[in-house]
């Protein structure tokens, strides 16, 4: 019954806790598993990607999910794909877009399973169009903790999917799912390229210009201060038509997929500091040309460019990195321009900071709100990165916003229900699927987002 | 939970009135820890330092009575600590006595009083500790040793041996419980300014309360194996360790 225990951390590598892990290969699998799960619960986790400890389960039972792999049914017709939730996206990837199909929501790793995405509601550099990948979800397959297997759909049970999507796998295991596809013509993108002196002049650049581009996502100098605070360059792309390729593109096959890793980062003592940022972020700025139109670039390049180096996130040393992302309404921009500056003058800047505009989002715990996104990454051996990130914290609450728990490793759980309004209502339907909690995280425990604290306290 | 930044959520400090251990629970609370159980040998003399507390932003602080001496309750204790924080992601073992060397020398019983409390009382609630700590599959132990545990001084080695002896248990510990999401920490701070050394001379290099509690937090942050307090003992161990015997002998130390 019990799998093998070893030590589980998040993609961050901040706080490795240790677990059962037991790879389950279908829904008999899944089910039996959680009637078995023990005092400690059980979760299910598939590639690991998410920064912090939302696919962590310390003492209890972790199911890998990967055992769940496959595509099960393709639906060229209606332009759908059924497949089991270990999937990942490089696999699917590898087979739909020889065929003209695309995800057609892809976040900055293509190493995630789709369990992962919908249990994250990721998005992808089109969620303000587009929406987020829940948003391209027919149904999906949840079993639950009674050991049932439902078919759950966005009409048929609104609310279980609405807690599903986004979810953190806290209301069942999702072992199947079909999605939308998006049609393509090439395996290429057509990409715009600008340069923006500041921030406000980058904004008003995306306010302006986004609803013109299927994928839009800006890079700021974290370090640029005063008058080009928020410097950056702004990256916004449609994909290509066959025509549009030229030569040197048209030359193979127009649809290929076929990205490689170009390296591997090994075990080392932490490369990311202050000085190696200041030097990639200027360097980053000046690469990047002033104003470019109609560059055709690879999928994998233009979506994936940190997948091109296995193990990135080594180079943040033993004590691991932090990645802060948050969301602000529209018309809270200034949380923004705060953010970048306090984290530079107190020493703490990001070594990428990335833009973007969001649409609203799928579930009840989904990060998307209609407004502006910044993410943020940085070693966790900068002194002073608590007190930062905790005033941080504290801005995005006051501004209506929230920072995303598929990243989080640190948040205050005080905070919890500010930054997600629909929390209660979530904790309903998980009430409802899971009333004896056999679906546990760290994250889960952390934050206490599975039981009200207040009402907890006052007992 | 420990977080992303190596805090903790919630803390037992066993010898929760013992000067290092306030201050240890106060320098947390400053931090993020919300939930702190001060266990001592009398709970009713803790409340006014778990008001405290709460006026420093602990949500919510249980006191619970243990002693040292009292193995067989030892388990119970720590079960009731887990059971009032739900996860416990820190135990600190800030108890401990100094007794009066020269009485212990010739005092076979004195000399034991010493070393139950020390050394067998730690490793009896350490136990307890790590067996529910592995089954959480995470938390951090961090023990209060100290320096007169490097080596036998004529001066205090009957506190020195307890210490000693806890000393390496911790470290076997550590490394027996290394891979299970379960950090030993081992604090080794050189003369404290305490009530426990209240009179005393203090030596060279000797350090306070508040700078043993802040290199605690620290080396729980980091997950380290052990820290000095101050740092520079480590070395001035280290020379003193190596000196041949009569030399070392004669030093009044």
């Amino acid at each position: 019954m019990d799998g093998e225990a070893r030590p589980v951390a998040g993609w961050g590598r901040t706080s490795p806790t240790f677990a059962r892990i037991r790879t389950v290969r279908d829904a008999d699998d899944v089910a039996e598993a959680l009637a078995w799960a023990g005092p400690r619960g059980a979760l299910p986790r598939g590639l690991g990607r998410s920064y912090g400890d939302v696919a962590q389960n310390a003492g209890g039972l972790v199911l890998d999910t990967t055992g769940l792999a496959g595509i099960q049914e393709l639906d060229l017709e209606r332009g759908t794909v059924r497949v089991g939730a270990g999937t990942s996206l490089d696999r699917l990837l590898r087979e739909l877009v020889p065929l003209g199909w695309l995800v057609p929501v892809l976040p900055g790793t293509r190493n995630v399973t789709v369990g992962g995405a919908i249990a994250n509601d990721v998005h992808g550099k089109n969620h303000h169009r587009d929406g987020g990948f829940c948003d391209h979800v027919v149904d999906l397959t949840l079993v639950t903790t009674d050991g049932e297997r439902r078919t759950v759909t966005p009409a048929g049970d609104p609310e279980l999917f609405a807690a599903t999507a986004g979810g953190l796998g806290l209301t069942g295991v999702v072992t199947a799912a079909t999605l939308h596809l998006l049609p393509i013509r090439t395996g290429f993108v057509r990409v715009d390229t600008d340069r923006a002196n500041d921030l406000d002049d980058l904004m008003a650049r995306m306010e302006e210009g986004d609803h013109r581009y299927r994928y839009s996502v800006a890079w700021i100098d974290c370090l640029a201060r005063g008058r080009h605070l928020g410097r950056g360059v702004l990256t916004r792309a449609d994909h290509a038509v066959t025509h549009e390729l030229d030569r040197r593109h048209a030359g193979g096959d127009p649809l290929a997929f076929a990205p490689r890793t170009v390296g591997a980062v090994p075990p080392t003592p932490r490369l990311v500091g202050r000085t190696t940022v200041a030097a990639f972020n200027e360097a980053w700025f000046r690469r990047a040309p002033r104003e470019a139109r109609d560059r055709i670039r690879p999928l994998a390049s233009f979506f994936f460019p940190l997948d091109g180096v296995a193990g990135w996130n080594r180079l943040y040393g033993r004590r691991g990195l932090v990645q802060y992302q948050f969301a602000v309404p529209f018309g809270r921009e200034r949380t923004i321009a705060s953010a970048i500056d306090r984290l530079s003058s107190r020493g703490c800047p990001s070594f990428l900071a990335v833009l973007k505009r969001f649409g609203p989002g799928r579930g009840l715990l989904s990060f998307p709100i209609p407004g502006w996104t910044l993410a943020l990454d940085m070693p966790a051996a900068y002194p002073g990165l608590r007190r930062v990130l905790d005033e941080l914290d504290l801005l995005v609450a006051q501004a209506g916003g929230r920072v995303y728990l598929a990243k989080d490793s640190r948040l205050r759980p005080e905070l919890l229900r500010d930054m997600y309004p629909e929390l209660d209502r979530w904790r309903e339907v998980r009430g409802r699927v899971d009333p004896a909690r056999v679906l546990r995280s760290d994250l889960e425990r952390r934050l206490a987002l599975g039981t009200d604290e207040r009402r907890e306290a006052s007992v | 939970m420990k977080d992303g930044l190596g805090s903790v959520q919630s803390a037992l400090i066993l010898g929760g009135g013992s000067d290092i251990g306030l201050a240890t629970a106060r320098a947390l609370v400053a931090d993020r820890t919300r939930a702190v159980v001060l266990a001592g040998r009398k709970p009713e003399r803790l409340a006014a330092a778990a008001d405290g507390l709460r006026a420093l932003g602990a949500s919510r602080v249980e006191l619970l009575e243990f002693d040292a001496g009292e193995f067989e309750r030892h388990e119970q204790v720590v079960d009731d600590a887990f059971a009032l924080t739900g996860d416990l992601d820190l135990a600190v073992l800030s108890f401990g006595v100094l007794g009066d060397q020269r009485v212990a020398e010739r005092d076979a019983a004195a000399a034991m009083e010493i070393l139950r409390t020390n050394h067998l009382g730690a490793v009896s609630v350490l136990i307890a500790l790590a067996e529910r700590m592995r089954s959480q599959g995470h938390g951090t132990i961090a023990v209060l040793s100290s320096v007169a545990g490097e080596r036998g001084r004529k001066s205090n080695f009957v506190y020195g041996s307890s210490k000693a002896g806890l000393d390496v248990f911790c470290q076997g510990l550590g490394d027996r419980l290394h891979g299970t999401g379960v950090q030993v920490l081992v604090v080794r701070p050189g003369f404290v300014r305490t009530k426990m050394t209240r009179g005393l001379r203090p030596p060279p290099l000797s350090t306070t309360p508040d700078a043993v509690a802040e290199a605690l937090v620290q080396g729980v942050r980091t997950g380290a194996d052990m820290v000095w307090v101050p740092r520079p003992l480590r070395w001035v161990m280290s020379g003193l360790r190596h000196l041949p015997r009569p030399v070392f002998r004669r030093l009044e130390i």
